[in-house]
């Protein structure tokens, strides 16, 4: 068999190294595609009409007046009379029109009666909630009244982080075309190989009727794995239409409204301690809310997994509000806020550094000595020991310092995959898989692995995803596609080469055993000097193509990646006291990626990571109204996300040592982006000494906390 | 978007034969950043634009005797660059640059900027400019961190969205608004009005008006801006004051004090100005005008933190001031 194991760490020549994204130049000249700057010819434009009410029953739906507008091409109403809608934003019908203008002009032109009924769409009050909130049943370990009764300190807060949305910057949608027994399908997705199957399921078609296409994607952070009723639909109105293409795209307040969020969180925590700072006890009364099926679980205590007694009760509150989906480390963000920050109160009244408390209670965690190792890399990249003051002993002036950590850790297992690499006789060589690139280098990364395996440059490779004629690959979630795509890409590039060598080996007179590729050569193992170039090898393929296949089984590795990985995250913010504005002045990231298969776009993961962090701390929420039942902030105006100004300095530490090396490939996607709001709203309570409960730390919320520790 | 005629008049002659006596007639499309979007949303629907772009006349900044001529369809980035702006009126200057994105700034006029629509997120719902569908206020009762805390005793509870609007007013500016029947003066003061009914404006500026020219004098005045923003990027102020002072020494011989995005319209703060006068501006001084300024405050039921904010701009606005070359 074949040897598939990754180079040894010091003999590899583009992995781990600095590499730019292959589309890069395309994507920042606005040359690249996305599927929601596709116009096909003939292309027809659907618009969705959605439910004003939160809760309500559709009494009729009188498309007439919308059908006899001009250009106008077809109606499908798939929310009829006698639907009980249960979220405002909810599909009542979509339209098919010559135009983008027309087909929201026509939306609106249709009539629907609704009998509204009682709704709720806040779950900050858990006592507001009654019925609406269902309680998981108490969870115990050991025996958590004792521990507290002999605890020499016992820390309680509040704390909460409200609902998300994901806010694609390419909203949701496809272009689909229905032609005669196949499907033609964009879709923005990060599901190449997966969402055609979901399409034609919801059909009622052959999973092979539908053929997906897509080059780029405008992000997705896990909200866009499945085909929706907008795929469903705007494949209907294809079809209905005669074959035409039809493009859907949701508008940014539907986005907002109804394409996803991530689940709040809040809770009452309680820890205990012993006076050293060993955590003995651990109590956390906690609900959330991911929307009308209530959804977000959030696994505490978070990392800190072992406290030895424990007490938990959680609640999912139903709302009247659109559903979860998946959102960047699901459920950890919220976990790793209720309790990095309960630890940091802790720390707080023991008058003791939290990195201390952090490093001191590591033995509950199931990764001591590399979280250990990653608070102190972390500690010496901020410069923590020097800069760090106890809570609130922040200096005189209105502008307040303040430091702030959490640590995290996640999965990220690669995910089944399969990978065709061929090797043409001209010397061409081709990796294909039905993958994609969410922007997060997965095309570069695919390339590296070939390339770093053939001994050949980066632009000798050329990586065809996007399509779900390649090979099959995983959904990107979770972040499993490194992990998938580097292994299967491995196997199949490392087989090809075998059939390579077997074709030169004669020639060579040599056996393939003691044959390499190295600098573009084939050539003697230990003797450079016997060799042939690339190309010539290549030649020895005569006519025929080599092509060969590399499958990552998630279930059997072979040492190649693994999953689980520990991370630390520390902020520095500065406060505005007068002003209750808290500004980013740097954040430090230590993260834990086994294998390393690109620097730069792993720094970059590490940095979007960050800045999605910045933006929960400080400013992102939705807000909902009660009156209304609906989103208030359904744009990008008071949906606030940061800009450059606003996220400060970021400084990047891959932890590239040999025990994490050996461990093969690990993804880092989802790791980058839980800690750092916790960390930041450490920081803001050690500023100004006293804890803001519920994120964003808004201006008016850090006013109203300093005005109670004044009081 | 509803279905609209389009004109591409080059003079004002010709712009103002195009507009209409209602609102719904016609509409004047400027750098269309408000316009549009409120179309979009199917919130405003005229039945014709008028592209004003096109008219050189309306363009440019200029100093002459009177004093500086901007020009309505002047961009808010030619106003942050404009070294004439810079060094007399840096009120001005720092509330343009404040004006956030490069795009808006480049793409939105000044023009625009007055006129344009309050951000209210319950009128950007289309729930009406009083966000009082049956008479119940949804601001009142619902969600209203961003609202007004002053002149908000009536149904209008928005706020003023207009940057420039404070620190105009503070300079004493006057606008120029023309129709086919002639023009008139307005003073930025008189210009900025609270409505009490579903369908008036924010501005006294008629439907058949078209807003031309704006004039500074140039009064000697210390000046500035100061901006309570949460974010850098692509937001807007939580509170703003543009101050102006005329001294004789170090002695505050009059001021004027106007708030910005925390009333129905940019807020004139005369109990400031009066308890400036005659005094010298010491960190103390300004922190009393401060309170002076917001005493009338009645912040809404999610809001009291802005009278802190507002404070806050009215202080370090004074103290900028004081410090900025007379
Ligand atoms: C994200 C975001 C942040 C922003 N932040 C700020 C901020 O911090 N401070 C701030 O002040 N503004 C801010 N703005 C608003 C921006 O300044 C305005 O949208 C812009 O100034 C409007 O100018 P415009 O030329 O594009 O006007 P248009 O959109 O073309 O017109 C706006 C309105 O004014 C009318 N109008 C325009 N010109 C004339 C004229 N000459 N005579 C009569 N009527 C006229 C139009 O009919 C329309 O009703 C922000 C906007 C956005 C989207």
């Amino acid at each position: 068999m074949p040897e598939y194991s990754w180079p040894e760490q010091g003999k590899r020549r583009l992995m781990g190294t600095r590499i730019s994204r292959l589309d890069g130049g395309e994507k920042a000249s606005g040359r690249a595609k996305y599927t929601s700057d596709l116009n096909k010819p003939d292309m027809l434009f659907s618009a969705v009409l959605t439910s004003p009410h939160a809760h309500a029953k559709v009494v009729s739906v009188d498309t007439s007046a919308a059908k006899a507008m001009k250009g106008v091409t077809g109606i499908r109403v798939v929310s009829g009379p006698g639907t009980e809608i249960q979220w405002a934003g909810t599909e009542i019908a979509f339209v098919a029109a010559a135009s983008e203008e027309i087909a929201r002009d026509a939306a609106r032109a249709i009539k629907v009666q609704y009998d509204p009924m009682p709704h709720l769409v806040k779950e900050e009050n858990l006592a507001a909630a009654g019925v609406r909130a269902k309680a998981a049943g108490e969870a115990i370990t050991g025996d958590p009244d004792q521990a507290f009764k002999d605890a020499d300190v016992v820390s309680e807060g509040s704390y909460g982080i409200p609902v998300l949305t994901h806010c694609c910057l390419e909203p949701h949608g496809q272009v689909s075309q229905w032609a005669g027994d196949k499907i033609e399908m964009w879709p923005s997705t990060q599901n190449v190989s997966g969402i055609g199957g979901d399409l034609s399921k919801n059909l009622e078609l052959p999973a092979t009727g539908v053929h997906v296409h897509m080059d780029h994607v405008g992000g997705g952070f896990g909200s866009k794995f499945n085909s929706d009723r907008w795929g469903i639909e705007g494949t209907r109105l294809s079809k209905e239409s005669g074959g035409k293409p039809v493009k859907v795209f949701l508008d940014r307040a539907t986005e907002l409204t109804i394409a996803g969020v991530r689940p709040s969180a809040f809770g009452r925590i309680k820890v205990g301690a012993k006076r050293d700072g060993t955590i003995t006890a651990w109590q956390s009364e906690t609900w959330a809310s991911g929307g009308f099926g209530g959804g977000g679980s959030p696994p505490l205590p978070y990392v800190f997994t072992t406290i030895p007694n424990q007490r938990k009760n959680h609640s999912a509150v139903s709302l009247n509000a659109g559903g979860a989906r998946a959102w960047r480390a699901p459920n950890h963000q919220q976990a790793c806020y209720l309790t990095d920050c309960a630890i940091e109160d802790l720390a707080a009244k023991l008058r003791m550094d939290p990195l201390d408390v952090f490093m001191k209670n590591a033995d509950v965690t199931p990764r001591a000595d590399v979280y250990r190792l990653q608070l102190k890399q972390a500690a010496d990249l901020m410069d923590w020991k020097k800069k760090w003051h106890a809570r609130g002993d922040s200096g005189s002036g209105p502008i307040k310092k303040g430091l702030g950590l959490a640590i995290h850790t996640w999965g990220g297992g690669g995910h089944a995959s399969n990978a065709i690499t061929r090797i043409s006789p001209d010397g061409s060589v081709e990796i294909e898989l039905g993958s994609q690139d969410l922007g997060t280098g997965t095309r570069t990364a695919i390339a590296i692995v070939a390339a770093e395996t053939l001994g050949l440059p980066l632009n000798a490779v050329k990586v065809k995803i996007g399509d779900n004629a390649y090979p099959p690959s995983g959904g990107s979630g979770g972040s499993t596609t490194i992990g998938g795509v580097s292994v299967s890409t491995r196997k199949a590039t490392v087989n090809a080469l075998d059939k390579l060598l077997d074709a030169v080996a004669p020639s060579m007179g040599l056996p393939k055993e003691q044959l390499e590729a190295v600098d573009g050569k084939i050539q003697q193992k230990g003797n450079a000097a016997k060799n042939l170039t690339w190309k010539a090898a290549c030649a020895k393929l005569g006519a025929k193509t080599i092509s060969e296949t590399g499958v990552n089984d998630p279930k059997n590795p072979g040492g190649l990646m693994s999953a689980g990985v520990g991370g630390c995250q520390m902020a520095e913010v500065s406060v505005d006291t007068e002003t209750g504005i808290v500004k980013m002045v740097k954040s430090v990231a230590v993260q834990d990626v086994g294998t390393l298969v690109n620097l730069k776009t792993a720094e970059s993961q590490i940095f979007g990571g960050c800045i999605m962090g910045v933006c929960g701390a400080l400013m992102e929420e939705r807000i909902m109204d009660q009156q209304t039942g609906r989103v208030l902030n359904a744009d990008m105006e008071f949906y606030k996300l940061a800009g450059i100004g606003d996220i400060g300095e970021i400084v990047v530490k891959i932890n590239t040592e040999p025990q994490f090396d050996k461990r093969g490939v690990i993804g880092l996607g989802e790791p980058a982006s839980i800690g750092l709001l916790a960390a930041i709203c450490n920081a803001v309570a050690n500023a100004i000494g006293v804890r803001v409960p519920n994120a964003p730390m808004t201006p008016e919320r850090v006013l109203a906390a300093l005005e109670r520790r004044n009081a | 978007m509803q279905p609209f005629e389009y004109a591409n008049p080059t003079t004002v002659k010709e712009a103002v034969g195009l507009l209409g006596n209602k609102w719904d007639e016609a509409a004047v499309l400027a750098g269309g950043t408000d316009l549009i979007s409120l179309m979009k949303d199917y919130v405003y629907s005229p039945k014709r634009l008028v592209n004003i772009k096109n008219i050189k006349e309306l363009g440019g900044i200029r100093a002459d005797k009177a004093g500086l001529r901007i020009g309505a369809a002047a961009t808010i980035d030619e106003l942050a660059e404009s070294p004439l702006v810079a060094k007399n009126f840096p009120s001005l200057a720092q509330a343009a640059r404040g004006v956030t994105s490069p795009q808006i700034r480049n793409m939105g006029t000044v023009g625009g900027d007055l006129c344009q629509r309050p951000r209210c997120w319950y009128y950007r719902d289309g729930q009406g400019l009083l966000a009082s569908p049956g008479g119940r206020s949804l601001v009142t009762n619902g969600e209203n961190k961003y609202h007004a805390i002053l002149g908000n005793g009536g149904p209008a509870k928005f706020v003023s969205a207009s940057s420039l609007g404070p620190a105009l007013i503070a300079l004493g500016a006057t606008l120029t608004l023309q129709s086919s029947s002639g023009s008139r003066k307005v003073a930025a003061d008189k210009f900025f009005v609270t409505p009490s009914a579903e369908g008036s404006r924010e501005i006294a500026l008629l439907p058949n008006e078209l807003l031309t020219e704006i004039l500074v004098p140039m009064g000697g005045t210390k000046n500035a801006t100061y901006e309570v923003r949460q974010k850098e990027a692509l937001d807007w102020p939580l509170a703003t004051a543009s101050v102006a002072l005329k001294m004789s020494g170090s002695t505050v011989s009059s001021a004027r004090v106007v708030l910005g995005h925390v009333a129905p319209m940019p807020w004139a703060a005369t109990q400031a100005d009066q308890f400036l006068a005659g005094k010298s501006l010491t960190e103390a001084v300004a922190e009393d005008a401060a309170k002076a300024a917001l005493s009338n405050a009645t912040p809404l039921s999610q809001n009291a933190y802005k009278v802190q904010l507002a404070r806050v701009a009215v202080k370090r606005a004074l103290m900028a001031a004081a410090g900025a070359r007379g």
